[in-house]
């Protein structure tokens, strides 16, 4: 009885606190930076694209909502001749993020992406490109990665060894 | 024009009555919401209040059916039985000296009649409904309304002993000095409690719990059929709260110390309303109770603490009688 009387005043108690409720479309909630929401795809600071279509994010897709396909530029570097992503299906879980091996792939606090129709959903390459670095500002693949191109040779990338001659028995 | 005076009267009680329950079904989400940290419908019109119309709106254009398996006829009469028996409750409340439909020497027995008879609605929309749900509901509401009206009708013996009349004028005049919430405060308890459990709110609303019961006695219902029993539920926390106020906090009075500088019916709405709050408290602090201990708390608690008040009453009666 007397926990039931106790509850009462805890309870009258809020008539004078203030209501937690935020009033979402004239009120915007705050989204943190690493809120996942809206996919984006980002280039890097050189302006390329950084996506080397290596299907990890599409593998790793616990919904297969992305689709893409491989290319290869006149220089050797790879990139996606489409990249669709259908966010009817996509559950915002951020593992195609993880699974990035060059953070080309990466969400945005954004989730205003109502439609009327269906097929607006599926957003393509020329969509999701941005034209910014995102969360990454200084990274670019082809700079850090052992991959040969045209400009540059194995072992010539940032923080990179010279290969090792497997034939030769010298040090 | 005096012979139109009490059916005038009556109109506006009768539209009062439904407007008011309308307008609390807002009320109470607002308030519920209040009392935990939000806001409730607040988009429609001024603080929310166009809700109420949209609700309605909603309620009458849903299609008016009824389930092929269910007994036609009480199905369609059981939900309109609760609105009438708590609009006939509201013919003997007292709400200014002059502003009552009829002051009948039995109000009081009247009052609780009608609020008995308003269980058949819940027992026949349960029965009729022909589910399982349904049925559950209505027969956890027959127990539990059959056993609270008993305390319900014990707990104001002690009041009508003290006035010596079932008027409910007689019983307002009574209270000019001191209200009877003071000499019959297990009185005033018991009724508070045995009259949510009679309205089926919150704590007490086991006929609908819908955690075990989907909906209840109401599981079939819907649109305007089931608008009416949310109607009559509505009607009849604002018929027990006139009740409590008319019975322990003396009506139309004004507040002891400050006097009566308002006019009558002020006091007794600012009261009913006061009273209606806190039945939304209860609603928003107080647990629902397992169906047993619903049993167990009304026939082992409620039911001595009224015999001992009648008895208690009986015996200061008796001994201030032996005084003067």
């Amino acid at each position: 009885m007397l926990s039931e009387l106790r509850t009462m005043w805890e309870v009258l108690k809020h008539t004078f606190t203030k209501a937690e409720t935020v009033q979402y479309p004239e009120e915007m909630p705050y989204l943190a930076p690493r809120y996942r929401g809206r996919i984006v795809l980002t280039r890097d600071p050189d302006g390329e694209e950084r996506c080397v279509a290596c299907n990890l994010c599409a593998a790793v897709c616990p919904v297969d909502c992305i689709a893409l396909q491989k290319d290869t530029r006149e220089d050797g570097t790879w990139y996606p001749e489409f990249f669709r992503i259908n966010f009817s299906r996509c559950i915002m879980c951020g593992m195609c993020e993880e699974a990035c091996p060059t953070y080309a792939i990466q969400l945005t606090p954004d989730f205003e992406m109502c439609e009327y129709d269906r097929q607006n959903m599926v957003y393509e390459k020329e969509h999701l490109l941005i034209d910014g670095v995102g969360k990454y500002p200084d990274y670019n693949f082809y700079r850090v990665s052992g991959m040969k191109t045209a400009t540059k040779d194995k072992g010539e990338a940032l923080n990179e060894a010279r290969p090792i001659d497997t034939k030769s028995l010298l040090p | 024009m005096s012979e139109l005076m009490p059916v005038l009267l009556a109109l506006t009680i009768l539209i009062g009555g439904v407007a008011g329950a309308a307008v609390l079904t807002w009320f109470e989400r607002r308030l519920l919401g209040v009392w935990q940290d939000r806001y409730g419908p607040n988009r429609l019109g001024p603080l929310g209040i166009g809700q109420v119309a949209a609700d309605m709106i909603k309620l009458l254009f849903k299609d008016d059916w009824v389930p092929p398996f269910a007994d036609r006829l009480v199905f369609i009469f059981a939900p309109t039985a609760i609105v009438v028996a708590m609009m006939m409750g509201f013919a003997v409340v007292p709400f200014a000296p002059d502003m009552m439909i009829i002051d009948v020497n039995i109000g009081l027995l009247f009052f609780l009649g009608m609020t008995s008879l308003a269980v058949y609605s819940v027992l026949l929309g349960g029965l009729a409904s022909n589910n399982k749900y349904a049925l559950l509901g209505g027969l956890r509401s027959a127990a539990q309304m059959v056993s609270y009206e008993v305390f319900m009708g014990l707990s104001l013996i002690g009041v009508v002993m003290m006035t010596g009349s079932f008027s409910l004028v007689d019983i307002v005049e009574a209270q000019t000095d001191v209200w009877f919430c003071f000499s019959q405060i297990l009185g005033l308890i018991v009724f508070i409690i045995a009259g949510i459990a009679e309205s089926h709110r919150l704590p007490f609303d086991l006929p609908e719990a819908e955690h075990e019961l989907t909906a209840g006695f109401h599981t079939e219902y819907g649109g305007m059929k089931f608008a009416m029993f949310m109607l009559g539920e509505y009607l009849g926390l604002m018929l027990i709260s006139c009740m409590i106020v008319t019975l322990f906090f003396g009506g139309w009075h004004g507040p002891m110390l400050i006097g009566e500088w308002l006019p009558p019916f002020f006091w007794f709405s600012f009261k009913v309303f006061v009273i209606i709050c806190f039945f939304v408290l209860l609603r928003a602090a107080i647990p629902r109770p397992r169906y047993d201990q619903l049993m167990s708390l009304g026939w082992k608690v409620m039911l001595p603490i009224t015999l001992v008040n009648i008895l208690v009453t009986g015996a200061v009666l008796l001994w201030m009688e032996g005084v003067a």
